[in-house]
């Protein structure tokens, strides 16, 4: 066992433990409650005993039990020398030593007395730090969101550091934003709304994608190179150089405040991206398939809807969802083509409820949580489908 | 016979492909040239609208006499800055009726009112008063007159489709004071977005890229912000960044790591104190390029996930085998082997983060130093109401736009002879 590595060990895992620790603490803290002493140097000096005491087990015995017995031992200590603390409180200190010595429990002497032993510590516990920092990063606001939807305008005013829900207080009281959100402000109409352009875009693109991905893909015809490159080169023109003409033309035809205009928009600028997904993934179907479908007597309809739909569900799924998903989040085109509130989108009536200053945090906040969430529930139940898309169609966004 | 067949084949190719090539063009390629044309026009966003002759018909009883009826039709020129010529007036009548004190424009024949008007002049108002009996002394249904719309057509000019053009839009974009820090603060908030997003792409996919517990909920967590919303994710950034009541200012605060709050979103400039040298810092902008990179870093780190998980195994083992360390592994395996996908990111997102409004028009709405090209196409087409300097601007976006496409087309090209 090398001098150095061991010293590293001791150090960068007590370390790691500390920051933990802190963490816990900081978020305690911020509940309300009054930490007169951090004790952090006396668990500083313990996290390095259990640490070594970790190494000293080794793989004795089973390395889960291992891990119960040291975290539980840690949290006795803990217990002990913060006096008059909620048993809350000792049971997060609990599943975050529990966290920790997971994350060491297959280190031993045989492990410290290879060579590389200290560089890969430090990066394994960089890993971990960067996990927790990234997740912290990504989740607080979302999770701000959540927690301000349910607060009252005093509650928001009096401590801004509050970052509990107070269950307590009953159902009711606790979605009272949502319920003036959706009465009073009328959000279910712009729910509906959102929902009807977003599916009746994805329908519209399929329809109109679906052939022409066909076309390129397997028939031969004068000006297909042509028009498979320039499919990708009109995806990268924004919608801000767009938006000047159309508004002008749509203010002349009268489209404005009409969701057949934003149904009509949002199909063309979702579609050069539809047909090149669809496309590629039809030419990776055999074309033996569609020979036999020629020579039991199918048109292209048949061909279409007998062979390759059901063959590229998949691929069909993916750029559904990633329309969708487009289409639900757009925001500049119905800030500019909808000025009125009986044709807003979600977006669109979020905006609007900011514009008035004297607007609620917690309406604005609830009014976002209707809106994240769909899409939220929609991309972890179909991660995989709408992963692809957004590979595919990430040139855009 | 196979002429025959490529000829069927090519028919039905056009006729599977013509809807979506018609849409495209009218909604994409179409408005791309006509920003062209409205920005050689001196239009502003009143005149768009076309003049439009309209009427108002009211119905009302003759005092002591229900076989009569007077007849209100107010009528107007819709345009304040337009004129309208050869009005015509149409209006449709039940059986019977009889037209009393007829104005001498109108001629009323076989149930109908019809009436010409000539040339209204902007702000045009006028009441034509009519009064109709039944020829059989009948009382006259009031719903039944009240059902018929009047009919109105005129003609007027269509400030887009006149052939009066004027350099003066692109004059004034140039000689905007402002036009050189505009550029500045595009390509400043463009190149730091893209970079620092890829940066942390690359830290967040060598995290997922190891295996521990979690792993693949991680790879959803670190995503969510690219799927979700952009309003909804704004305004809680702003909620999160509010000097008084925002979570941010008031945690440093309560740590004691600053002494007031800082209003990081309507502040212009910081100065920093480093190493003795004072700095200007722009501090509304880098909040704003913070939240770009916030929201886009999620894109590069699932490319290069992708990338990374399509290393082949073998170079890491043999790097085991020769004794290399885990920094010299990153440096001499895992970044050569990401370069590629880096560099078509580097130009995607350059391409994207140039042309972003969305982002700062919800955070900060251009204020405090953050105004970027596509702002200004907002600020001068709507807030000002000056479509035509709007349009310039956004032209100024697509000749950029095609310098960038360019560059990227021949970086792709080149890469794909080398592969």
């Amino acid at each position: 066992m090398k001098v150095k590595n061991l010293l590293t060990y001791c150090l960068i895992s007590s370390l790691f433990l500390f920051l933990l620790i802190s963490i816990w603490k900081i978020l305690v803290t911020l509940q309300g409650i009054v930490l007169t002493n951090f004790n952090f140097n006396n668990l500083y000096i313990f996290g390095i005993v259990l640490s070594l005491l970790n190494l000293l087990i080794g793989k004795k015995f089973n390395l889960n039990v291992k891990v119960i017995i040291l975290s539980f031992t840690f949290t006795i200590f803990d217990f002990f020398i913060s006096v008059n603390l909620p048993i809350w409180y000792s049971f997060g200190i609990f599943l975050v030593s529990v966290f920790f010595f997971n994350t060491i429990k297959n280190y031993d002497k045989i492990f410290l007395s290879k060579n590389h032993s200290s560089q890969q510590l430090f990066f394994k516990f960089l890993t971990f730090f960067g996990i927790t920092l990234f997740s912290f990063v990504i989740l607080f606001p979302f999770y701000m969101m959540l927690i301000t939807s349910f607060k009252t305008q005093a509650l928001l005013l009096i401590n801004p550091l509050d970052f509990s829900i107070n269950f307590t207080k009953g159902i009711p009281e606790l979605f009272k934003s949502y319920l003036i959100v959706f009465k009073d402000y009328n959000f279910g109409k712009y729910m509906l709304t959102s929902t009807i352009v977003s599916l009746g875009t994805v329908i519209i693109t399929l329809v109109f994608a679906i052939p022409a991905a066909y076309a390129v893909a397997r028939l031969n015809f004068f000006g297909k190179n042509f028009i498979s490159t320039s499919i990708l080169i009109i995806y990268l023109f924004p919608a801000i150089v767009l938006v000047i003409p159309l508004y002008t033309i749509f203010s002349q035809l009268g489209l404005r405040n009409s969701i057949e205009g934003l149904l009509i928009v949002y199909t063309a600028t979702t579609l050069p991206v539809a047909i090149y997904m669809l496309q590629g993934y039809f030419k990776s179907i055999p074309k033996e398939l569609e020979e036999a479908g020629i020579i039991d007597g199918q048109n292209w309809l048949g061909i279409i809807l007998k062979i390759i739909l059901p063959l590229s569900l998949p691929a069909i799924s993916s750029v559904a969802l990633y329309v969708f998903m487009i289409a639900w989040n757009e925001f500049l085109f119905s800030l500019m083509f909808l000025d009125r509130p009986n044709s807003f989108t979600l977006s669109r009536a979020i905006q609007f409820l900011n514009i008035g200053a004297e607007t609620p945090r917690q309406y604005l906040m609830a009014g976002s949580v209707v809106v994240t969430l769909p899409i939220l529930i929609i991309f972890v139940y179909f991660e995989k489908y709408l992963v692809s898309g957004l590979t595919a169609g990430s040139v855009k966004g | 016979m196979t002429t025959k067949l490529a000829k069927i084949e090519k028919r039905t190719a056009y006729l599977l492909i013509f809807p979506s090539i018609l849409l495209v063009f009218s909604i994409i390629l179409f408005p791309i040239f006509s920003n062209i044309w409205i920005s050689f026009k001196n239009v502003e966003l009143k005149d768009i609208r076309i003049p439009e002759p309209r009427a108002k018909k009211l119905v009302k009883s003759v005092t002591d006499n229900p076989t009569k009826i007077k007849i209100i039709y107010k009528l107007r020129n819709s345009s304040l800055t337009q004129e309208i010529k050869n009005v015509k007036f149409k209006d449709k009548f039940p059986k019977g009726l009889e037209a009393i004190n007829l104005d001498e424009r109108c001629q009323f024949e076989k149930n109908i009112l019809k009436c010409e008007f000539g040339n209204w002049p902007e702000k045009y108002r006028e009441q034509l008063e009519i009064v109709f009996q039944n020829i059989k002394g009948k009382e006259i249904p009031k719903k039944k007159l009240k059902s018929f719309k009047p009919n109105l057509s005129g003609k007027s000019q269509n400030i887009l489709l006149t052939y009066e053009f004027t350099l003066n839009n692109f004059k004034k974009v140039v000689k905007d004071k402002e036009f050189i820090d505009l550029l500045l603060t595009t390509f400043y908030y463009t190149f730091f977005g893209t970079i620092g997003a890829i940066i942390f792409g690359v830290l967040a996919a060598q995290l997922v890229n190891q295996k521990f517990f979690g792993r693949t909920y991680m790879r959803s967590v670190l995503l969510f912000p690219y799927v979700a919303p952009v309003v909804a994710l704004a305004y809680t950034w702003e909620l999160l960044l509010d000097p008084t009541s925002g979570t941010l200012n008031n945690l440093l605060i309560n740590y004691q790591i600053i002494d007031g709050p800082i209003n990081l979103l309507g502040q212009k400039y910081v100065t920093l104190n480093i190493f003795g040298f004072d700095f200007k810092l722009r501090l509304a902008l880098t909040t704003v390029i913070i939240f770009e990179i916030w929201r886009y870093f999620p894109l590069a780190f699932l490319f290069i996930l992708a990338r990374l998980q399509a290393v082949p195994k073998e170079l890491y083992e043999a790097a085991d085998v020769d004794g290399a360390d885990p920094l010299q592994k990153f440096l001499n395996i895992t970044l050569p082997q990401i370069l590629a996908v880096i560099s078509i990111l580097f130009m995607i997102r350059f391409i994207w983060n140039f042309n972003k409004f969305e982002d700062i028009f919800l955070l900060t709405g251009g204020a405090s130093g953050t105004r970027t090209l596509p702002i200004n196409v907002y600020q001068k087409g709507f807030s000002l109401g000056d479509i035509g300097m709007g349009s310039a601007v956004s032209l100024v976006i697509v000749v950029f736009l095609l310098v960038f496409m360019f560059i990227y087309f021949k970086l792709l090209g080149k890469r794909a002879n080398e592969s």
